[in-house]
């Protein structure tokens, strides 16, 4: 696959990824030969998450297997602001087949692949929360039992974005949708059991399983790049805040996504063959609040009345995280 | 080579003779046997290279083969019934990405009530999916139209389902003619894409398409599948050329030219209804049968050639629309819309179609009210009728005529 050098501007010192640092410190992102998986151009809204985590999570990927690579596209964001008849934005072999599919299909390429004797090319299946987590969530539960040599990456902006905001089974409790209004004494999405799809991937004892946000780009490329390492299946839980969805700033995407972390909501780690290996530490402890006041699909809870309650019953969730997963790295 | 074989043990060889590189599998009944047969082939080596996929529903199955199919991989796929409605999706799907996937329908009814035997509500709902539907009669035929059907599918870019009757012919042992392995390979080219999913080359498959470009890509897709009037009759003629056998075309006319009635029909019920017209025809009665091998796309000028002359044509039908009455005769009607036409619903969930049925349908013919059940038991359906109007209520329709029958179960409890 033939690659073109990409032009570098200067647009300040971090600007892609350290590129003023030796080849061997460099990310995927400063290096002139990647292959630029997406290309500018595409139809994503401003600060998009999910365009962002899918550039770097695929250029990694492409580099790991040396442009060997096809990726599989579930219906979503990712797909329809990237393939607007007759554009596309992808430098990459791509499929986009339907909404609940995408990880039997990448099954299926891959199954060629193995069939043709072409086990050099690798497969990418990747989709938003709904496409993983409600919709297409027998087909990957079935990928990873059969453990078939796919990455699948879920990109998850914890609702259904595509459509208009509405819940999704990854929506978090008490976020305002256009299916959880913020009305009644319970507003947003109701607290309940959550579906903790990372969880259940690394139930299956599958190779990999890792989580991972679009602040800490560097631990992305690293993640995907150990993935590319296994056979078999394996699964990426990327957050990619969505500002539209979310109600935040297009410039504060990162900062909500590190945010995420850093009150200990979205726990990052790594796992291997049902194992967590590795997990992100806590820099700088924020209280969800922190968090939350950026997104004005929380805003309900900080209006005249304010909802102390509900809010504590989020930070005893983010508690729960950090003690579970050991987050502040007091083992 | 003539041996005695089940159904779908021939159609699993015949599919294994085609050299599918990928092959998936989720089970239902009565597609079983085939795909059962085909993981034996790959398990022990003999079809090789071939990635055998056990998936974990019929959406999968479809999905996978997608997948596969995009790669460049000759992908194969058997489902029935409510299989074949899971994977609906997916099915509409394969044929507007343009991937040349065959698939068996073992042909059953769709529940409610379940009921595992044969009709053709399945694959009859799935009439609008965009892919070529072949209908075997006989166990020979279902054999060589899976042959017939990679070469047609590869030809035209489109998928391909070969219906063939569950358990009247994917259970049934008869003689079958099975092809030997030179042989299908001098009729199958390699799979060649029209579009691949290439490192080297990479393409973008399954793009968005709004207002503006939708209506021709649709257009073309029609334009592609009427390719199929004359592509399956040629694929036919080789064949037959090649194997010695003529199976397959568009249709298939028996004792029809001087006839006056002429019976229409898909799949194996059309071989009773042969057996029925030579008896009757021993009587003076000049009826004949036309079997439609083809009915996606439908072939309409063969159909209208072939029965214009009659006075009428009996359309036997072995599922319907609810609501509106025959759906082949829809076709055949717009085909030759000044021919008398009576269609007749059989063998629905597997009733047998009997010969004696047969002939008192066809002997009264000119008679026959423009939609007649075969085989309708009248007191029952009165009886529920008469319930239903003393108290309009929705409530189980079924069990209440299981009880009226004194079916077993209506006495538990």
């Amino acid at each position: 696959m033939a690659v073109t050098p990409i032009k570098f501007y200067q647009t300040g010192s971090f600007a892609v990824g350290g590129r003023l640092l030796g080849d061997d410190q460099r990310s995927v992102q400063s290096d002139r030969e990647r292959i630029n998986s997406i290309d500018c151009g595409h139809r994503a809204c401003q600060g998009c998450g999910e365009a962002l985590g899918a550039r770097y999570a695929l250029d990694a990927a492409m580099r790991a297997t040396g442009n060997r690579m096809v990726a599989v596209n579930a219906t979503g964001c990712l797909e329809v602001f990237s393939t607007p008849y007759p554009e596309t934005s992808w430098r990459i072999p791509w499929l986009h087949s339907l909404f609940g599919n995408a990880p039997a299909v990448a099954t299926g390429v891959a199954a060629a692949m193995k069939a043709k004797g072409r086990t050099d090319v690798r497969v990418v299946g990747q989709g938003g929360d709904g496409g993983t987590v409600d919709i297409g969530f027998a087909c990957l539960s079935g990928m990873f039992e059969r453990n078939d040599d796919v990455l699948y990456i879920c990109y998850d902006n914890e609702a259904y974005m595509n459509t208009g905001v509405q819940r999704s089974g990854a929506t978090p409790a008490a976020a305002r949708t256009a299916t959880t209004p913020a009305v009644g004494p319970e507003p947003g999405a109701v607290f309940g059991q959550g579906k903790n799809v990372p969880m259940i991937a690394l139930a299956h004892e599958i190779p990999y399983v890792a989580t991972a946000t679009v602040a800490d780009l560097r631990d992305l490329e690293a993640k995907v790049t150990r993935a590319m390492e296994f056979r078999g299946a394996r699964y990426l839980h990327v957050l990619v805040p969505c500002p539209l969805g979310w109600g935040s700033a297009s410039h504060d995407t990162i900062l909500i996504a590190r945010l995420a972390k850093e009150s200990g909501l979205f726990p990052v780690f790594e796992a291997e063959h049902g194992e967590i290996v590795a997990t992100s530490k806590i820099r700088r402890r924020v209280p969800v609040e922190d968090y939350l006041r950026r997104q004005t699909r929380y805003a309900h809870l900080f209006g005249d009345e304010p909802r102390t309650d509900v809010i504590a019953r989020i930070q005893a969730q983010a508690d729960r995280n950090i003690r579970r997963y050991g987050l502040l790295g007091e083992d | 080579m003539l041996r005695q074989i089940e159904g779908s043990k021939a159609v699993a060889d015949a599919v294994a003779l085609c050299r599918p590189e990928v092959v998936c599998a989720y089970p239902i009944s009565p597609q079983t046997h085939i795909v059962e047969g085909l993981a034996e082939l790959v398990k022990s080596g003999e079809l090789a290279p071939c990635e055998f996929v056990n998936v974990e529903s019929e959406f999968a199955a479809m999905s996978v083969a997608i997948g596969a199919s995009a790669a460049g991989a000759r992908a194969y796929t058997a489902t029935a019934s409510q299989g074949l409605l899971y994977m609906t999706e997916a099915v509409f799907n394969a044929s507007g990405l343009g991937l040349p996937i065959v698939m068996t329908v073992a042909n059953r009814a769709i529940g409610a009530p379940i009921n595992i035997w044969n009709d053709h509500s399945d694959s009859m709902a799935l009439r609008d999916a965009g892919w070529i539907q072949l209908y075997a009669e006989t166990n020979q035929e279902a054999a060589d139209l899976h042959v017939q059907a990679f070469r047609i599918a590869e030809e035209l870019s489109t998928p391909v389902m070969v219906c063939m009757d569950g358990f009247v012919l994917t259970h049934a042992w008869e003689q079958v003619d099975t092809p030997e392995q030179d042989q299908v390979d001098a009729f199958l080219p390699p799979y060649e894409p029209r579009q691949v999913l290439d490192p080297v080359e990479p393409s973008s498959i399954g793009a968005m398409v709004g207002p503006e470009a939708f209506t021709e890509v649709r257009y073309l897709a029609h334009a592609r599948l009427t390719e199929a009037l004359d592509l399956v009759p040629d694929v036919a003629d080789r064949f037959a050329e090649k194997f010695g056998r003529n199976s397959g075309g568009l249709v298939r006319a028996y004792r029809t030219e001087d006839a006056d009635t002429i019976v229409l029909a898909l799949g194996s019920v059309l071989g009773t209804l042969k057996d029925t017209v030579d008896e009757l025809r021993e009587d003076g009665l000049r009826v004949g049968v036309l079997g439609l091998t083809c009915f996606r796309p439908f072939p309409a000028a063969a159909v209208r050639a072939a029965i214009g002359h009659a006075a009428r044509v009996v359309v036997l039908e072995r599922a319907f629309e609810p609501g509106v009455g025959g759906i082949v005769t829809q076709n055949v009607v717009t085909a030759s819309p000044a021919t008398e036409i009576h269609t007749v619903v059989a063998g629905l969930g597997g009733r047998a179609v009997t010969k004696s049925s047969l002939d008192r349908v066809l002997r009264a013919a000119d008679r026959l009210p423009p939609l007649t059940f075969l085989d309708l038991d009248r007191s029952l359906i009165d009886r529920e009728l008469g319930r239903l109007a003393a108290a309009r209520r929705s409530g189980p329709t079924a069990e209440n005529l299981l009880r009226d029958l004194g079916a077993v179960a209506s006495r538990i409890g």
